[in-house]
């Protein structure tokens, strides 16, 4: 079993690093399809197929899609797409600032007796979800409708605001 | 028509009335205020003359009404008015001699411009002696005394402008201000001693048999009986106010005021007060008398007083050359007669001297007034001369004058007063010294009067001020013959031979008079002194009249020396001024130190401490609590603006120092969490 | 190795990747992307914990995961909105020139 989780994990961690680090934004956007892909394929691995398919509507549907829009709508060359890192410097403070988050989750982690909880895999149907979601989650699933419709009315004034103004006559 | 003591009040009152009204009078309602002045005074004339006549009508009674005045607690304080024949006699007088001098006044002043003043203060100070006259309290005899003193320092100071008359008012009310002082402590003393201050209430009074008898009997400080010690304190304010040794000073400087003031107040009325008062007291100044063993008698101290004044008035009387100081010091001689009198035990015989002084010396003055008024102001004697051709009337009422107070026998009024006085002295066993010092004063008197007399209107006049001078109109002439006549009649009402008088004064209705020969040997002693003094006074100033103003006097030509002593009233102002002003101006000066510099000083330091404080904290204030503010806002400022040099605006960087910052806290957790 | 242990350490991994990729780049797309991964990392984290952590209500990991992936959405819209409206005004997408709320 540890297998399939080893080899999803650095498909993954592989996929995100390279799409982090490329300087063509098309291409950081694709290799991160391929990373949130890794991750529906955990959450598939884990047993929670509702989420795994949220996960891929969501994120590899939707989230990507809204990506590459932002990155085609805000180019004006060819060059702009190639945006590299600041400075070296710039860099080096990112690894330091990563590399200590990580040390100190790993230590936690490692250092925490874990002990897997017995059983088998576990399910929930989706059924399941939906009482739990409508019943004693009824509130928060409330906000995030909320939430939701906010971001998407903020979103929409964000990127539409300027056009109102009409323009001035070109002499 | 008598008056009774019920309404003898009035008699004070009308001219206070007068005096009231015109102090609101302006300055040109001349006629109104003189004519206010002597309405008031004859309406009270009138009234006096009742007022004899009632008191005569019983002359052995003390006719009283009094009243309360107001009560403290448990006492009451009483004031009353007296009827007797003493208050009457001197009523009349008062009154008489104040009508004339105030009309003589209209004439006088008539170029003055404070005209409506003088009358005002003349009144007031009419009312304050008549009031003190009908007294039944020694309390509003008081009241009396200091009202004549405040209208005689008014009337002094008349002529305020003049620095000499404004020093001469001065001088008069700090004076007489130290006999009163006396006068009041024994006024106190005989209160606390016998509860009351009334003459006489109905056998309570101070001047009764019982309360007289305990005063004598108690024996105070220094054996002296009580009584002997309120009477020598209440002589005092009479030292003061009738100008005896040693307090006479102020009665010459008091010439400064106009002549008609030095007439009424100098000569007839305000200083016979003092003899009045101690003739009015005289059971209590005499009750020590009956005591055996007192080592002082209240009188003896009176009769030597009396002496020394007679005698020192009369000498210095004889080197001034200015008309009214001549006048002035034989004012103090005759006074000095009178308290002469009053000690050697003939009260009778000083008030009937005071009677015919005041008519006689009143006439002096007048006719000294007249002259000056005439000479256009001159006053020095060395530059009158001449007038008796230029004044008729005035030399002739003058001449009257003069012998009346020389005494020139029988004729005159003067001699029979003067006669009662040395009789009376001649009779007094305790001493022959003030005898002595009564025949000499005849003697100076005659001296100096024939003197005064020749210089002013016999010879040529030696300066064109007398030369122009001529007589003055009627409303000044026609009072000098009425006192002429009083003069000369008023005599015949106290002989030995009829002393009507003196016994209505003592309360006798028969009238004893003594057979001619007793006495005669006197009579004829003091009738030659007179005309030895007269005879001198004739040889040295009338035989060869001065011709010359800037010539010597006959007497400074053969004795220098004495002459000024003589002149400078044998050193008694050089004394005072030697001792007790030099006193007073040291301590003046160190009262000035003490005010400048220490009180001052510490209000000084006091207000320095309170100015550096002030500065100090204003100090501490800017450098210590607005720097410390200033830099504690400048520190927060700072601050503030080194904490926001954290916002970059750098995303990166928020994220950044996020990152290693929950790194730092987890690993603090981790290690916390391992111990 | 604890299956558990091993999804932890994934999901940390994955964290630190998204955050130095959001540290290190300079395109803010890039850094919502940074973003991105890292709640992705947390959605696992309460995943693996549903899986083999002790036994609690039965779907409350999963409920917590659904929001977070609707959240997560929901705040991804808003920062590329956010990025568009930038890019229309500076004419660049450097988050370096981003900085006019600097204190």
């Amino acid at each position: 079993m540890n297998l399939a989780l080893v080899l999803i994990a650095l498909l993954t961690l592989a996929s995100a690093g390279v799409a982090l680090a490329r300087p063509n934004l098309i291409h950081s956007a694709l290799l991160l399809i391929a990373s949130w892909m890794g991750i529906a394929a955990f959450y598939l691995w884990a047993g929670a197929e509702f989420i795994a398919f949220a996960q891929v509507l969501v994120y590899v549907g939707a989230v990507s899609m809204v990506v590459l829009f932002a990155v085609l709508l805000t180019r004006r060359s060819r060059a702009d797409l190639a945006v590299g890192p600041a400075s070296a410097g710039r860099a080096a403070g990112a690894l330091l600032a990563g590399g200590a988050v990580l040390a100190v989750l790993a230590h936690a982690v490692i250092a925490t007796p874990l002990t897997a909880a017995p059983g088998g895999p576990r399910s929930v149907t989706v059924r399941e979800l939906g009482l739990e979601l409508l019943g004693p989650h009824a509130a928060a699933l409330l906000a995030v409708g909320l939430i939701l419709t906010l971001a998407l009315l903020g979103a929409v004034l964000l990127a539409a605001g300027e056009r109102r103004e009409p323009e001035e006559p070109r002499p | 028509m008598h008056l009774s003591v019920a309404h003898l009040w009035l008699i004070p009152a009308l001219p206070l009335a007068a005096a009231g009204v015109g102090a609101f009078l302006p300055r040109r309602a001349r006629a109104l205020a003189a004519g206010l002045a002597i309405g008031a005074m004859a309406l009270a004339f009138v009234l006096a003359c009742g007022a004899l006549a009632g008191a005569l009508a019983h002359p052995a009674e003390h006719a009283v009404a009094n009243f309360a005045w107001f009560d403290f607690g448990p006492a009451t304080l009483r004031l009353g008015w007296l009827l007797d024949p003493l208050t009457g006699f001197m009523l009349v007088m008062v009154t008489l001699v104040a009508l004339l001098i105030f009309i003589y006044s209209t004439g006088y002043l008539k170029t003055d411009a404070n005209f409506a003043r003088f009358f005002c203060f003349l009144s007031l100070f009419a009312a304050g002696m008549l009031g003190l006259l009908a007294a039944n309290s020694l309390l509003l005899l008081f009241v009396g005394w200091e009202l004549v003193g405040v209208s005689s320092y008014l009337l002094i100071g008349f002529w305020f402008q003049r620095p000499a008359a404004a020093a001469a008012a001065k001088k008069a009310f700090i004076t007489t201000r130290i006999g009163d002082l006396g006068f009041l402590l024994g006024l106190l003393w005989l209160y606390d001693a016998t509860g009351s201050l009334l003459f006489y209430d109905g056998g309570h009074g101070v001047l009764e048999a019982s309360v007289l008898g305990s005063l004598a009997a108690h024996a105070t400080m220094g054996g002296l009986a009580l009584s002997t010690a309120i009477g020598l304190l209440i002589f005092c304010g009479a030292v003061g106010k009738s100008g005896q040794f040693p307090l006479h000073v102020w009665l010459p400087d008091a010439m400064e005021g106009p002549t008609p003031v030095s007439a009424l107040i100098h000569a007839a009325t305000m200083v016979a007060a003092g003899v009045f008062l101690i003739a009015r007291i005289y059971p209590l100044m005499a009750a020590d008398l009956a005591v055996a063993g007192a080592p002082v008698h209240a009188l003896t101290v009176v009769a030597a007083i009396g002496a020394i004044t007679a005698l020192l008035g009369a000498l210095v009387a004889t080197a001034q050359t200015d008309l009214k100081r001549v006048l002035a010091y034989s004012t103090v001689s005759q006074l000095g007669y009178m308290m002469l009198a009053l000690g050697v035990g003939s009260w009778t015989a000083a008030i009937f001297h005071l009677l015919t002084h005041a008519c006689f010396k009143a006439l002096l003055f007048l006719g000294a007034g007249s002259v000056i008024h005439a000479a256009h102001h001159e006053q020095d004697i060395r530059r009158l001369g001449g007038l008796a051709g230029r004044q008729r009337v005035t030399f002739a009422t003058f001449a009257v004058g003069m012998m009346a107070l020389s005494g020139v026998p029988f004729l005159f009024s003067g001699f029979w007063s003067k006669e009662g006085i040395l009789h009376a002295a001649e009779g007094w066993d305790v001493s022959r010294l003030p005898l002595y010092a009564g025949l000499a004063a005849v003697a100076l008197t005659a001296f100096y009067m024939t003197r005064l007399t020749a210089e002013v209107f016999g010879g040529r006049p030696r300066t064109d001020a007398a030369a122009h001078a001529h007589e003055n109109s009627a409303v000044m002439t026609v009072p000098l013959v009425i006192l002429a006549i009083g003069a000369v009649v008023l005599g015949f009402w106290g002989t030995p031979a009829w002393p009507w008088l003196q016994s209505r004064l003592r309360g006798e209705s028969a009238v004893l008079g003594v057979s001619w020969w007793d006495g005669a040997a006197l009579m004829a002693l003091s009738v030659g002194l007179v005309a030895l003094g007269g005879v001198a006074g004739w040889a040295l100033y009338g035989r060869k009249a001065r011709t010359d103003c800037r010539a010597p006097d006959p007497v400074e030509a053969a004795a220098p020396r004495v002459y000024a002593a003589l002149a400078s009233g044998l050193g008694c102002d050089a004394f005072y001024a030697a001792t007790f002003l030099r006193l007073n101006r040291l301590a003046a000066a160190a009262a000035d130190f003490l005010e400048r510099w220490v009180w001052g000083g510490a209000i000084w330091v006091v207000a320095g401490l309170g100015r550096w404080v002030g500065r100090a904290d204003r100090r501490a204030d800017e450098a210590g609590l607005n720097a410390g503010f200033n830099a504690a806002s400048a520190g927060l400022r700072s601050a503030g603006r080194r904490y926001s040099r954290a916002q970059t605006g750098d995303a990166h960087g928020y994220l950044r120092a996020m990152a290693i910052a929950f790194a730092v806290l987890a690993l603090l957790g981790i290690l916390g969490g391992s111990h | 190795m604890n299956p558990l242990t091993i999804c932890l350490l994934f999901s940390g991994a994955l964290f630190a990747v998204g955050l130095v990729g959001a540290l290190a780049r300079s395109n803010a797309i890039l850094v919502l992307l940074g973003i991105e991964l890292m709640l992705n990392a947390a959605n696992l984290n309460l995943i693996a914990f549903w899986r083999f952590g002790p036994a609690a209500a039965p779907a409350t990991g999963v409920i917590f995961a659904i929001f977070g992936i609707a959240v997560a959405a929901a705040e991804a819209a808003v920062g590329l909105a956010l990025a568009i409206a930038i890019h229309r005004h500076r004419g660049s997408l450097r988050l370096e020139e981003a900085t006019r709320l600097k204190g």
